[in-house]
């Protein structure tokens, strides 16, 4: 008889680690990893730089090393079983998935609950239209990451980074450290879009210039690039005229956003959302489809790993809770539902709905501000009351915000629950 | 030492190949020399991918007489050759009453050139069938016979065919001079050496009045004229087209059209302006504004936030206008295919078989009588059933391990796509002959993954694994310095 698992997890990176290992905890029995890569823990192999873990494993790692640290929660567990060298082709509503590698085929494997953790992938020079050649020369940061940090390899020796994302800034300090020159790093914003951190260690600490509201306006080279033109962009991001300038380079990083993995989920039919490009998500991280969770970066895109871990760990328990139930023939009544409504100042939240459910667990809020600011109140509002208030100082797009919503008060909660900001007084 | 052969053929694009193919029939030794590192490279990978029905082109001329027949040829070449062809049939939308007259005149045209099946339809019957295009649409014409194609699959199609039947592709084979006694080129020099022919053909496109005048022939220029698109994802499909939306035509072309590819992605373009520079394929910010703009007009609601690429083809325009085809005047053993621009790829059976007629003639040749139709089988996992791709997986393990995963393509297709007869070299030529990297991600998660396999397979180090052109590496070695590799 084909195995019926508790829970499948699509995607072996720290999201899917993370939640294997609170799925266990949870009580789950039969939990399976499934993850295409040769190893697991996805994108962080290549993330050699350090940063990693502050939040979640109290100390300082490197990403193989936070890799390491979640595998090694799970590695003796009987009740986890990892396949390797494994893309998952299909999800399905019953909670079936296909799969194929090379050892096995393809197998129709049968589970209880999925945990979709399939992270995020990198925008590309197309998603942003840029002008000029297709020469070769042309990467997204994570795709040189890993030809310089894994295979060995560069991909040229004067850089230019279009974009200030957080891969963008690491990879123009990995390739000063290997012997490049990185001409400049270009972003469209008037702001940074990566960590201050980031901003500080990997540009500052190195001299690499900064130009903030700045564009390509051109690519040179027919064969192998040879140089682009930047160029100065007014408040509606178009060049302005005049204001162009060449750099001489042979390679271009871009590092212009990310966008979470969400062709499984799309086939399946889960409700996607326009903002996050990632499910709909209750603060269970069940979607839109009973039995099927999600957590991770296919969510949302988080700027630290330790709040996927932390996100996924929520999926893993109520995973297993579900594949419980389900064994025992138990169905919960539908809960009443309250949905998180982004307000003044923010541009996106999760979980987008709240399932009330009266288990005495706080509930985490993830947001993003619309743009960069100082000196304000983060409010969580009920039927026309502050219920949570939160002072920050500083608040940007690139750094997700946090807050909880005690247990107490989401047992209070009637009608929506509004997330936003408003200038301190 | 010199290599030998019957013919030479100059320029492996779409029009190179199909001559190539149609020579392989005869019992002719035939080469094909192409200057870039992989056929189907130039004009052949960028442009509209259409099978037009044949109603643009004036009556009488080359290109109409060619393009019916091609378009007819295609119907058999689908099965024959594996090709990647879907027979969508197309529309002219007219927004005005003034286009509606364009319209009726390439209804009357199209009837003259001998295309079946045109009708005019109104406007509501053009979004009865394509519910997403623009209620300013008045009418058009419905072309029942026109289709779409992947342009490159079909060249290396071509190219497959010629050499299972013994024919020779050199490919990073650009032609340097001639070698002429008496008028007659004796004999080519190229980067990969000297090559003796009897006849030589010129199928070099953009750089066909080049290689004329290297030869002594200098009747006919080619002018660049460049067109741009935008590409968007096959998620955006439903909300665009599934099939061939042309606005009505102007002068210079048939105007920046609303089409479906073969794969279910969607493309807006092209538009077309005349260059200096044979290899301007920029991309622009007022060509990419152009086309927004003008597809607007035939689709209001286009999804820009689905566009996944940009990329610029540019047409080989002769003096005249016509495909110039045939005996040179001044060098009796040169053989024009010249000034193939649209209807080029729809042409390219015709041509090759016109083309093939004049050099079968001139040298009295026989038929092949070892030929062998068709060319391997291709195992495409994506559009495979699942009892298929357990079957391919029980034969080669490699199937089961999938490389990219915007378009699902395994490594068994990619290293198929290597070891093929003409087999790809290259991280474009895999894409172009597999799909890998042609999704979403534009390469960014399989293009690590697809040079680890060409240098595998081609016994090159990771290296010198090349993009698409002859200086396109792709990443270097860390101890390398200015001046290459140490």
């Amino acid at each position: 008889m084909a195995k019926y698992y508790d829970v499948i997890i699509v995607g072996g990176g720290p999201a899917g680690l993370s939640a294997a290992y609170s799925a266990s905890l949870n009580g789950a029995k039969d939990i399976l990893i499934l993850e295409r890569d040769a190893e697991v823990g996805g994108i962080l192999q290549q993330c050699i730089h350090n940063g990693f873990g502050l939040h979640h494993f109290k100390e300082e790692l490197t990403g193989p090393g936070y890799a390491q640290r979640c595998y090694e929660l799970i590695q003796d567990d009987p009740h986890v079983e990892i396949m390797t060298d494994t893309m998952v082709l299909e999800v399905r509503e019953n909670h079936t998935v296909l799969a194929v590698n090379p050892k096995y085929g393809l197998m129709e494997l049968h589970s209880k609950t999925v945990i979709l953790t399939m992270g995020c992938r990198e925008r590309t020079r197309g998603a942003i239209r840029t002008p000029g050649y297709r020469p070769a020369g042309v990467y997204t940061a994570g795709a040189a990451q890993r030809m310089v940090n894994i295979e060995g390899y560069i991909p040229g020796k004067k850089i230019v980074i279009l974009g200030s994302g957080d891969i963008g800034l690491i990879m123009a300090r990995r390739m000063t450290l290997e012997g490049c020159k990185v001409q400049a790093v270009l972003e469209i914003s008037p702001y940074s879009n990566g960590l201050t951190r980031n901003m500080v260690q990997c540009l500052d600490d190195y001299g690499i210039p900064l130009y903030l509201s700045h564009t390509i306006t051109d690519l040179k080279g027919k064969g192998r690039l040879d140089g682009i033109t930047a160029a100065k962009v007014d408040e509606n991001m178009r060049p302005i005229p005049g204001t162009e300038f060449n750099i001489e380079c042979d390679t271009l990083l871009l590092s212009v956003g990310l966008i979470p993995e969400n062709e499984l989920s799309r086939d399946l039919g889960l409700d996607l959302h326009p903002l996050t490009n990632g499910p709909v998500v209750d603060q269970h991280r069940e979607t839109s489809i009973p039995g099927i969770f999600a957590a991770g970066n296919v969510v949302h895109v988080h700027d630290l790993v330790d709040f996927v871990s932390e996100e996924a760990e929520i999926a893993g328990k109520y995973a297993a809770i579900t594949a419980a139930k389900t064994a025992a023939g138990q169905m919960d009544p539908p809960a009443e539902d309250i949905p998180v409504e982004p307000g003044n100042g923010i541009r996106t939240c999760v979980p987008q709905h709240i399932a009330k459910t009266s288990n005495g667990e706080d509930v985490k809020l993830f947001m993003r501000v619309t743009n960069p600011m100082r000196n304000v109140r983060l409010e969580l509002r009920n039927r026309n009351k502050v219920i949570v208030s939160k002072r920050l100082l500083v608040a940007k797009p690139s750094e997700m915000l946090a807050v909880e919503l005690p247990a107490e008060k989401e047992q209070a909660l009637r009608g929506i629950l509004h997330v936003a900001v408003c200038e301190e007084v | 030492m010199s290599k030998k052969a019957d013919v030479v053929i100059i320029g492996g694009g779409i029009t190179g190949c199909a001559i190539l193919y149609q020579l392989a029939k005869y019992d002719l030794k035939c080469v094909l020399l192409e200057k870039e590192p992989d056929i189907a490279a130039g004009t052949t990978k960028a442009n509209s991918a259409i099978l037009h029905a044949g109603f643009d082109a004036k009556p009488g001329s080359l290109k109409a007489k060619m393009n019916v027949k091609g378009n007819a040829l295609y119907h058999d070449l689908k099965d024959e050759l594996d090709l990647d062809i879907k027979w969508t049939g197309s529309v002219v939308a007219a927004t005005t009453e003034v286009e509606m007259t364009t319209v009726k005149e390439l209804l009357e045209r199209g009837r003259g050139n001998g295309v079946t099946g045109l009708e005019i339809w109104d406007g509501d019957k053009i979004r009865e069938h394509y519910p997403t295009l623009s209620p300013d649409i008045k009418g058009g014409l419905w072309a029942p016979t026109a289709g779409i194609c992947c342009p490159f699959g079909t060249a290396i199609a071509f190219a497959e065919n010629a050499v299972m039947n013994g024919a020779e592709i050199y490919r990073d084979c650009g032609v340097t001079s001639f070698n002429i006694s008496d008028g007659r080129i004796v004999s080519v020099e190229t980067a990969k050496g000297c090559f003796k022919a009897k006849v030589f053909i010129n199928a070099a496109g953009l750089r066909a009045d080049d290689i004329a005048r290297l030869a002594g022939d200098d009747s006919f220029n080619i002018k660049p004229r460049k067109g741009e698109y935008i590409l968007f994802d096959k998620s955006a499909a439903q909300q665009m087209t599934d099939g061939i939306i042309f606005p009505a035509p102007s002068k210079n072309s048939k105007g920046i059209l609303v089409c479906a590819t073969f794969d279910g992605n969607v493309f807006i373009g092209p538009d077309a302006n005349d260059q200096d520079d044979k290899e301007n394929t920029k991309v622009t910010y007022e060509g990419m504004d152009g086309l927004m703009a003008a597809a607007r007009k035939l689709l209001p609601e286009i999804p820009v936030r689905s566009a996944i690429t940009e990329f610029a083809g540019l047409r080989a325009v002769s003096d005249n206008g016509d495909f110039i085809l045939g005996k040179s005047d001044k060098v009796p053993n040169l053989v024009h295919a010249a000034g193939i621009q649209s209807p080029g790829l729809t042409s390219a059976p015709a041509i090759g078989e016109y083309i093939a007629d004049i050099v079968v003639k001139e040298l009295e040749a026989e038929p092949n009588t070892d030929y062998v139709s068709g060319r391997p089988a291709r195992n495409v996992f994506h559009t495979a059933d699942n009892a298929q791709r357990a079957a391919m997986i029980a034969k080669n393990p490699l199937y089961g391990r999938v490389i990219c995963r915007c378009e699902t393509i395994t490594e068994g297709e990619i290293v198929d796509a290597i070891k093929r007869p003409c087999g790809a070299t290259t991280v474009d030529g895999v894409k172009r002959r597999t799909r890998a990297g042609m999704g979403r991600c534009q390469g960014g998660f399989c293009g690590p993954k697809v040079i680890h396999i060409l240098a595998r397979e081609l016994h090159i180090p990771v290296s010198e694994v090349r993009k698409d052109r002859l200086d396109g590496v792709m990443y270097y070695d860390k101890d390398w310095k200015d001046g290459g590799n140490v």
